[in-house]
């Protein structure tokens, strides 16, 4: 075991070199930097090259290519970002905070969803094809067809038209105010968590429809065992895997891809951050971000793997 | 697991679905018996092509048209769903905005499904080394978010529909060459493919006539399945401003600015856009669902 989880954590290192490539590079094709975004946004468009030449050169933006990317590697191997070409403030600092409310959202927004689709999985698999499975099927399906965004605004109107309240609109850190932090996070929580709990019940579903056509099972059933028991103890078990695997696997999505609930609900998360970095082509900040999303992606999967094989002793780790 | 059909038996359920007897309108009565939601999603999905086809004859409104007399003016006989901060037809742009719904959603999952399975059968097939870099590049490009990978894109090719659809087929493309590699790996150690190497055919006839048509199902599902994605997401770019641009009609850019402004006076115009994306979705999820499925025949009721 030591031997496969030391060798699965070496294949990451590829994989990340990848990313980081990939990302350099396509920023790099993107028309415009981050000087010519600034003055833009200042409303000077005529400003003489020379000028924006030095403000290049301070940046760093004028050395070669291969030269930009070695001393960026070198920062990360220093586990160090390096600052925001466009705030010029350490990376670190500015993304703390975000972090910690796009975590948050991502950890409350996972925990419904499993909490929804679990129960509704399995009730779909055991009634299946009565009028319990279709009502839902229709429901889950409906949540994934519904964006997030919108649920959101629609959730504001309600509780805007009906209770004339609006949730806080400026974030507050869970250990400064809980109930002032949890009453502006529950509900894009709940929008995305109904949204993503579609996908972990059709999964649930689906695998408790296999699970049940096992051979143990009928076993279990021709002994003369209570259902309940059956399935707690039998079915749930084998089929609950693949569920759990689907929703930490759309945990670090969750993490960096709210870009547009997060805009609904004027929260300064990671997506927002990205969004903001790349109009503003600030390099540095966009690459931090792909970086760190992209490291939780597979740390989750590195993780959900060892799970496996750690569970289920029929998965043979090499 | 998704991936995991046998191509041999969807290969056998398709054989027996041609050679059902009775012409293809039993075999719609049938489908329609046998799984009433996905007879749903298809009349869904028929609804939203009859209004993108016709939008011309069946909109009340120019889409564009601008009317100052009737700014956020609330649904009424004149206007069935309210007018927008333009005095805009609310109905008539969502009418419209099917078009460009459909047009991204089918260029970009047609094109991100192509792309995708080519890549994983061409993978399978060859296998070995060129196996191993293209799983490791994919691998890459899967440890994007979606959206964060379209967006990337978007901000390399511009906004435009054009350049969306691209940017939605982009994060397509690795999660469908996976699938499909997955099932062309079962499919390229059938005796026939033994058979067509010994014939001296090339690789390329090898991979476009003996296996992609039969890893034809995982590759039907996972575009079904993306075509309702790939809507949401168009819906996501066009609301964030990165999408396709004003005055174009579309229903997450009607959902932008403006609806969210007014939205506690004119509720309407945030309100039915998002309805018609839902739906819109709603019907290509319940078709793909009752595709997968029909197809897979391990989930079939006994």
């Amino acid at each position: 075991m030591g031997t496969y989880i030391f060798k699965r954590l070496l294949a990451m290192i590829p994989t990340l070199l990848g990313v980081a490539v990939l990302i350099f590079v396509l920023l790099r094709i993107v028309p415009g930097d981050v000087v010519e975004a600034r003055y833009l946004a200042q409303g000077s468009q005529f400003v003489s090259q020379d000028l924006m030449n030095q403000e290049r050169a301070k940046l760093g933006l004028d050395k070669p290519l291969w030269q930009q990317f070695t001393s960026w590697m070198g920062g990360l191997l220093r586990l160090d970002f390096g600052v925001s070409m466009w705030t010029g403030g350490e990376i670190s600092e500015e993304i703390k905070l975000r972090f910690a409310l796009s975590l948050q959202l991502a950890i409350m927004a996972s925990t419904i969803a499993t909490l929804l689709a679990i129960p509704l999985g399995i009730l779909a698999a055991v009634k299946q094809d009565t009028w319990v499975d279709y009502a839902i099927r229709i429901f889950s399906i409906a949540g994934l067809a519904t964006p997030s965004f919108w649920l959101g605004i629609l959730m504001i109107l309600t509780m805007l038209i009906v209770f004339k309240w609006i949730p806080p609109m400026m974030f507050t850190p869970f250990w400064v105010d809980p109930w002032l932090n949890l009453q502006q996070l529950i509900w894009p929580a709940l929008a995305v968590g109904y949204r993503y709990s579609a996908v972990g019940t059709r999964m649930m579903r689906s695998a408790m429809l296999e699970v049940l056509r096992e051979d143990y099972i009928r076993t279990a059933r021709a002994k003369g065992l209570w259902i309940k028991l059956i399935l707690s103890r039998h079915a749930l078990k084998n089929a609950i895997l693949p569920v759990l695997t689907i929703i930490s696997l759309e945990f670090a999505f969750l993490l960096g891809g709210l870009v547009v609930t997060e805009q609904v609900f004027n929260l300064n998360g990671l997506g927002m951050l990205f969004v903001e970095a790349i109009s503003r082509r600030d390099y540095t900040m966009t690459q931090a971000l792909v970086m760190l999303v992209a490291t939780v992606f597979l740390l989750v999967n590195f993780f959900v793997d060892i799970a496996y094989a750690w569970l289920d002793p029929r998965i043979r780790y090499r | 697991m998704p991936g995991s059909i046998p191509a041999s038996a969807t290969v056998d359920e398709l054989a027996q679905a041609a050679q059902r007897p009775g012409g293809w309108l039993r075999q719609v009565l049938d489908f329609t018996r046998q799984r009433p939601l996905g007879a749903i999603g298809a009349l869904i999905i028929l609804f939203m092509v009859v209004l993108a086809a016709g939008a011309g004859w069946l909109a009340p409104y120019d889409p564009l048209e601008t009317d100052y007399g009737a700014m956020l003016a609330a649904p009424s006989a004149g206007h069935w769903l309210g007018t927008d901060a333009y005095g805009r037809d609310v109905l008539s742009r969502i009418i419209y905005g099917s078009r460009t719904a459909l047009m991204v959603g089918l260029g970009a999952s047609l094109l991100g499904a192509t792309l995708g399975s080519l890549i994983g059968v061409a993978s399978a097939y060859f296998g070995g080394r060129i196996d191993l870099t293209v799983q490791r590049f994919m691998d890459v490009l899967f440890a994007f978010p979606v959206i964060i990978l379209a967006l990337a894109v978007v901000a390399v090719l511009g906004t435009g529909a054009g350049n969306v659809i691209l940017a939605i087929a982009a994060p397509m493309v690795p999660r469908c060459a996976r699938v499909v590699r997955a099932s062309a790996l079962a499919v390229r150690e059938m005796p026939y493919v033994d058979a067509a190497r010994a014939s001296g055919f090339g690789h390329g006839r090898i991979i476009l006539r003996h296996m992609m048509p039969n890893v034809m199902a995982p590759i039907l599902i996972m575009a079904t399945a993306f075509l309702g994605e790939a809507i949401l997401l168009e819906a996501s770019l066009s609301f964030l401003g990165l999408g396709v641009q004003e005055p174009t009609a579309a229903w997450g850019l009607m959902l932008r600015g403006a609806a969210v402004q007014f939205a506690e006076s004119a509720p309407w115009m945030a309100i039915f856009p998002g309805l018609a994306i839902s739906l819109g979705v709603f019907g290509f999820n319940l078709l793909g669902d009752s595709l997968r499925d029909a197809l897979d025949p391990r989930l079939r009721t006994q």
